[in-house]
């Protein structure tokens, strides 16, 4: 008999795909573990299902655990929210390259808003570019290591790069464990206790929007927000990738991204596609739109736009 | 035998019918707008009347010309300042609001009426939201920003800024 059709269910989402003898014995494992370490959590998070598989009172209990660990780790109280995407929101984003001035306040927002690790290994989920205005957007001679008494500096011209939340992500189709994928609002994911770290989305993406934690990150204490979401700044275990997710934990609560909020020019706008008042459509349809690497048909969510 | 078969057949094309349409959700918004609070004017300078009025000042002159007061903003003025002085924004006859080409007073608070009679594509864009900046929610309550809230009304073109630091490079890390 075929083991896979031993159990006596379909295998839907949130269903015991696991034979259920054998889930006792590993909850029995690792309550016996638990006892003996203390990490509960761990040891269940390692044998538990892929995030999507998980039914909702699976997830709120791995969330609690997360919460407790979090918590007693850095010191102060962390949330951590598993809000899903809401009916009828299809997230976009706008930057206006004839404002950026490329002064990077973006990039740091983004650091603190979303733990990002300091140093050894320093991630930066915006990286901004200083092109040559003579010679428009070449991304061969662009870059990010600029370093000016004050910007913007003559003849340059600035673009900031993170995810493009693309509608067909080479990530997702790279991935082969199936830890990172879209959401139904358009934010692309990743489950970092399912990741394996094998790097393969790396290179797959053409925007160099994915970062991995090559060494355990390091984040103070005292700079750490405890506003978290599971799927976005939740703290992240060495050897896993992370990478921008419009701010889930902020904009799936009706927030502006950190990004939005810091930018002392007004270049970035957010909102929701599918309404044709906001502010990313309003710009989309007065102004001249453009996605980076068109060609390449990824469809990004992020549109550069020029106002002026 | 046939006509259970036809039966069959339009029942199988009945339930084809009331497949559900992809379902379109309309997201449900509760926008509000909140005008961000206007940045305050120079500490004891307003009502400007306090100095500006005709028992102090004798006779109203109107002519364009190098003040004796005010030289902090005098010495500042980038705003097309070879065509245009003081008195094209603020009103003459009362200090204490400012006014249009038309003559219609614009009181301080409502000063991008007045920006917007030249920048009539920046206005538009700014009602939109596609010009300037607007934070908290953007589902919900969000703070826009008045025009004056961003650029000084006497030189409005931003500054250079200082740049925070760039990032580490992979061979500055260590391994």
């Amino acid at each position: 008999m075929n083991p896979m059709n031993s159990s006596n269910n379909s295998g839907g989402c949130g269903s015991e795909a696991v034979d259920p003898g054998r889930r006792d014995v590993l909850k029995f494992l690792a309550v016996g573990a638990a006892m003996a370490s203390g990490a509960a959590c761990d040891l269940e998070g390692f044998f538990r299902k892929s995030f999507r598989e998980l039914s909702p009172a699976d997830v709120r209990r791995m969330v609690t655990g997360w919460e407790r660990k979090y918590s007693r780790k850095y010191g102060k109280t962390v949330t951590v929210s598993e809000t899903g995407p809401m009916a009828g929101v299809k997230f976009g984003y706008g930057l206006d390259l004839s404002r950026c001035v490329g002064c990077r306040r973006c990039v740091y927002a983004c650091v603190e808003e979303n733990n990002q690790s300091r140093k050894e290994p320093q991630i930066q989920w915006i990286r901004v570019l200083e092109m040559d205005k003579v010679h428009g957007i070449d991304l061969n001679h662009s870059d990010i290591y600029y370093d000016a008494a004050e910007v913007p500096r003559p003849g340059k011209f600035y673009m900031p790069i993170q995810c493009q939340q693309c509608d067909d992500p080479p990530c997702v189709k790279t991935c082969p464990v199936g830890a990172t994928w879209k959401e139904k609002d358009g934010i692309v994911v990743i489950d970092y206790d399912w990741c394996i770290g094998c790097r393969c989305c790396m290179s797959a993406c053409p925007y160099g929007a994915r970062h991995f934690n090559w060494a355990e990150p390091s984040l103070p204490a005292e700079e750490m927000n405890p506003k978290t979401h599971v799927l976005g700044n939740r703290p992240r275990p060495k050897g896993v990738v992370e990478k921008c997710t419009f701010c889930i934990q902020r904009t799936r609560e009706g927030m502006y991204p950190a990004c939005v909020e810091i930018c002392p020019v007004g270049a970035r706008k957010f909102g929701n596609l599918l309404d044709p008042e906001s502010e990313i459509r309003q710009a989309m349809d007065t102004k001249r739109v453009f996605v980076l690497k068109e060609e390449l048909a990824t469809h990004p969510s992020f549109f550069y736009f020029y106002a002026t | 035998m046939a006509a259970a078969l036809v039966m069959t057949l339009s029942g199988a094309g009945a339930q084809g019918a009331h497949t559900p349409p992809p379902q379109v959700v309309k997201f449900q918004k509760q926008e509000k707008l909140v005008e961000a609070k206007a940045p305050p004017l120079t500490e004891g300078i307003f009502p400007c009347t306090q100095c500006h009025n005709e028992k102090v000042n004798g006779k109203l002159n109107t002519a364009r010309r190098e003040l004796q007061f005010h030289d902090d903003i005098q010495s500042e003025f980038h705003h097309d300042s070879e065509n245009r002085w003081c008195l094209d924004c603020h009103d003459a006859k009362n200090r204490d609001v400012l006014h249009l080409t038309s003559g219609a007073a614009v009181t301080f608070t409502e000063s991008y009426k007045l920006c917007g009679q030249c920048h009539g594509d920046k206005y538009r864009d700014w009602k939109r939201g596609v010009h300037g900046k607007r934070i908290g929610h953007w589902s919900g309550e969000k703070t826009y920003f008045l025009c004056v809230n961003c650029h000084n009304p006497h030189s409005p073109k931003f500054k250079p800024i200082k740049p925070l630091p760039p990032p580490t490079r992979p061979s500055e890390m260590k391994r």
